[in-house]
């Protein structure tokens, strides 16, 4: 029997799956709380919200190329990339995603795409120019974790409750429930049962926020770990992540404000990228991280 | 990789399938019979060495079963990707014994933990021409596919697609292309 010197982190998994959890019952608190009081135009909110979520997650590649102005490279044009790529996946079994380049000074890269087969993973000039070989590798094998992991519809439908609240909110404002009051016929207590809903759908929202940060941090962290699993080189990727978090400080005004579009972008962070957490705290501290590939390095380092 | 295993985003890291390799030496005979290949008796193993002491350990141990009661000596150098190279060279008529060789550095690595680190490996054949064509072996597929390099970029993918077809009986070939991998440099090993 082959041993193995993968040791998983079940106290990450367990919290992880509280979030998740959590997250969950927020989605039905929201639907339990507009059902009671507005039927039929909750579940017109609902489906939009979702509508509103499932796009974003078909076209998050594309959407995410664009923003980024990303193009994709051949093998001919890259071929180091495409090499390192190659290989990463052959070690992990999993398909070959596409390659793109952005041409920013920004030190970043991501995965992104609907599924394990539609995927692009993303590098930017800025990192190519950055980072030694080796420590490329550990960041490309961190994203094709993301990849794997299907973080991307992991993380869409995560945030449909917060997609879905927002709405609601946006709703209110524009009156549509006011609308969906009159309607039913409800008139007792209906201005109150609106501040209901507003209220109901404002707190949600607030704690899908939360959630979904703290849930990105502990992607981040797994992907970290099976990042570094693969390459067998939890340092090349330690390095590369100080390296990056040192870069980012020292990057010129101009690039930071170029790149904000991207965030705003997505209500969900459809992109998982490697450094613009340090700054949004989608991204666990970098002390967090590296303790981790210390003890992952402990682990590939014991004689047996 | 299981929905579960997606969820909680720990996939294991996925472990190598050896058994597949003792296909090769009845692959290598059609070879001959049907092409004109072959074999040069030089065998890789692919694999990325792990950080830290007990790898290293484990490749001088790997070194030394192979050479042992005067067996062929193995060369072993660090390509541009970082991925160690354990190149073992016996006499070319005797492909059951490369296989056998190559099959004990890939147990002592995976014995030790060290399986997810294998890449892949690769025997050598020659044309009358002198022309390299290699078999490739994917661990983690327990697949082969065949790869013919005819410049430092460039690869004879028709004399491939016939190599598949002429040992498709043989051994089990990765019917998806596109995990047919170039392996530039591979001539220099």
């Amino acid at each position: 029997m082959a041993r193995t010197r993968f040791v998983p982190d079940s106290g990450l998994t367990l919290r992880m799956t509280a979030v998740m959890f959590m997250l969950g019952a927020l989605f039905v608190a929201l639907v339990v709380g507009l059902m009671y009081k507005f039927s039929s135009y909750a579940a017109i909110i609902g489906v939009i919200g979702i509508g509103v979520a499932f796009f974003q997650w078909w076209y998050s590649d594309k959407a995410a190329m664009r923003a980024m102005r990303a193009r994709e490279v051949s093998p001919e044009e890259a071929p180091e990339l495409h090499g390192m790529i190659d290989r990463l996946c052959a070690m992990a079994d999993m398909a070959k995603p596409r390659v793109a380049i952005a041409d920013t000074d920004l030190p970043n890269a991501f995965a992104t795409g609907r599924s394990p087969n539609r995927s692009v993973v993303c590098v930017t000039t800025g990192i190519l120019r950055t980072l030694t070989a080796e420590e490329l590798e550990g960041v490309l094998a961190h994203e094709l974790s993301h990849v794997a992991h299907r973080d991307v519809l992991v993380m869409t439908v995560a945030s449909s409750a917060g997609i879905v609240a927002g709405m609601v909110t946006r709703f209110a404002q524009f009156g549509g429930l006011g609308l969906g009051r009159s309607r039913n016929n409800n008139n007792s207590g209906g201005g109150i049962g609106f501040f209901a809903v507003l209220l109901i759908s404002l707190v949600v929202y607030a704690f899908s926020f939360v959630l979904l940060r703290l849930l990105s941090r502990y992607r981040e962290l797994c992907a970290d770990r099976s990042g570094a699993y693969l390459t067998q080189k939890p340092s090349a990727l330690a390095s590369a992540l100080t390296k990056i978090s040192g870069e980012m400080n020292a990057i010129p005004e101009r690039d930071l404000r170029a790149a904000k579009p991207m965030n705003a972008f997505f209500i969900a962070p459809a992109v998982r990228g490697l450094t613009l957490g340090t700054l949004t705290a989608t991204h666990p501290p970098l002390q967090q991280r590296l303790d981790q590939l210390a003890r992952i390095a402990a682990s590939l380092g014991q004689a047996r | 990789m299981g929905l579960w295993d997606a969820l909680r985003g720990q996939s294991k890291p996925s472990q190598p399938n050896l058994d597949q390799l003792f296909a090769l030496p009845g692959a290598a005979l059609t070879l001959e019979a049907a092409m004109g290949l072959s074999p040069t008796g030089a065998g890789a193993v692919c694999f990325r060495a792990a950080e830290g002491q007990a790898s290293v350990t484990t490749q001088q141990e790997a070194s030394a079963l192979v050479g042992v009661d005067g067996g062929p000596a193995t060369e072993s150098r660090v390509d541009e990707y970082g991925y160690t190279w354990l190149t073992v060279r016996t006499a070319p008529e005797d492909t059951s014994a490369l296989v056998t060789d190559l099959h004990a550095v890939n147990s002592a690595l995976e014995t030790q933990g060290f399986g997810p680190g294998l890449l892949c490996s690769t025997i050598g054949f020659r044309d009358v021409d002198q022309t390299s064509s290699y078999l490739v072996y994917l661990y983690k597929k327990g697949s082969f596919y065949p790869f013919c390099p005819t410049g430092s970029s460039t690869r004879n993918t028709l004399k491939e697609r016939q190599i598949r077809d002429a040992v498709g009986a043989d051994l089990p070939i990765e019917p998806d292309t596109t995990r047919w991998m170039p392996i530039w440099g591979i001539q220099d090993r």
